[in-house]
């Protein structure tokens, strides 16, 4: 199954996130990366190195961020996973999660999670 | 310009430098970013500062790029992975060295551009620390086809570098936290570009 990852400078946040996930889709690999070390708002380059290799298995992870020094951190934190299938996917946090958890849950691929991500941030709420 | 040691040295003052603009560099983020640019540099280069002891006799590549790594571990925000990305890519244009002239300076200088604006996506006049390094950039290549000795080198590219720093005060940010505040901004010193400032200065006062 493809692992996800939920990289947010809140860790309640990116909890949040991961939990509002499990209604719809219980059985998901889906884990957060939110913080830093100590609690406080920001970005861990090894919180999310670790989140990365805690799902990760030969399908792939996925990673879903918010915005800035989540994007960047987690950009070089799969730099330095060279040989690994590991992919930021850029999309609504909330609404891709739920997409992509559904979706990795229902034993859909890399690929094939990531075409449908693509199309969450044009799909409009009314 | 400067050996290995002499390295170790001036990233000793910009740790020291960054403790003490901490309180300062927050306050600039402030209004137009997420109020933390100095606690983040100072959490960093405080961990940066604690590994010198362990680089004595290293490489200038080797310290530079240990630098890097350490800044994208500990920084926890924006300026550990473009901060991070300039040192550890100095890093490898430095690799095997144990003395740097005031030419390889400016091949660091220039791979740390590079690096920032790779990371980061951004290029000039977007209020960001791109700001202030490709302007003191310009001005030490210009110095050293000059013929000016590396002291005053430094000292236009410090001269440039606080220029093109209080200059972002006139650009609205189209990068980063500030591009939320969108012109709002306008006014507001951007606080990489001035951390950038203090650094260089910290490297010209080290080495002059």
């Amino acid at each position: 199954m493809v692992g996800l990852v939920i990289v947010s400078h809140s860790d309640s946040l990116a909890k949040s996130v991961v939990e509002l996930t499990k209604i719809m889709a219980s059985n998901a690999q889906i884990v957060s990366a939110g913080g830093l070390e100590d609690g406080s708002f920001g970005t861990s380059f090894e919180k999310i190195k670790a989140a990365i290799e805690s799902v990760y298995t030969d399908d792939g992870v996925l990673v879903l961020m918010d915005m800035g020094s989540a994007v960047m951190t987690t950009e070089m934190v799969i730099e330095m996973l060279e040989d690994k299938k590991v992919e930021m996917v850029d999309c609504p946090l909330v609404e891709g999660a739920v997409v992509a958890s559904i979706d990795a849950a229902a034993g859909m691929d890399f690929e094939a999670i990531k075409a449908d991500l693509s199309k969450v941030g044009g799909t409009r709420k009314f | 310009m400067a050996d290995s040691k002499k390295v170790l040295k001036i990233i000793q003052a910009i740790s020291l430098k960054m403790e003490e603009q901490k309180d300062y560099l927050t306050e600039l983020d402030q209004p137009i970013g997420d109020s933390d640019h100095g606690i983040n540099l100072g959490r960093g280069f405080a961990a940066v500062n604690e590994k010198l002891s362990g680089l004595e006799g290293k490489d200038i590549g080797t310290i530079l790029k240990t630098v890097g790594m350490t800044l994208v571990s500990t920084v926890g925000g924006a300026s550990g992975p473009l901060y991070g990305s300039a040192f550890m890519k100095a890093g490898q244009a430095m690799a095997g060295k144990e003395d740097a002239d005031i030419t390889d300076f400016l091949t660091i200088i220039k791979t740390a551009i590079e690096a920032v604006e790779l990371r980061g996506k951004a290029v000039v006049e977007e209020a960001t620390m791109l700001d202030a390094m490709v302007p003191s950039y310009q001005a030490m290549e210009q110095a050293v086809k000059e013929g000016k000795a590396a002291e005053e080198v430094l000292n236009a590219g410090v001269k440039a570098a606080w220029s093109g720093a209080e200059h972002t005060k006139d650009l609205i940010a189209t990068k980063g936290r500030a591009s939320y505040v969108g012109e709002r901004g306008l006014g507001h010193q951007d606080p990489g570009a001035t951390s950038y400032s203090f650094m260089l200065e910290e490297i010209s006062k080290v080495t002059g």
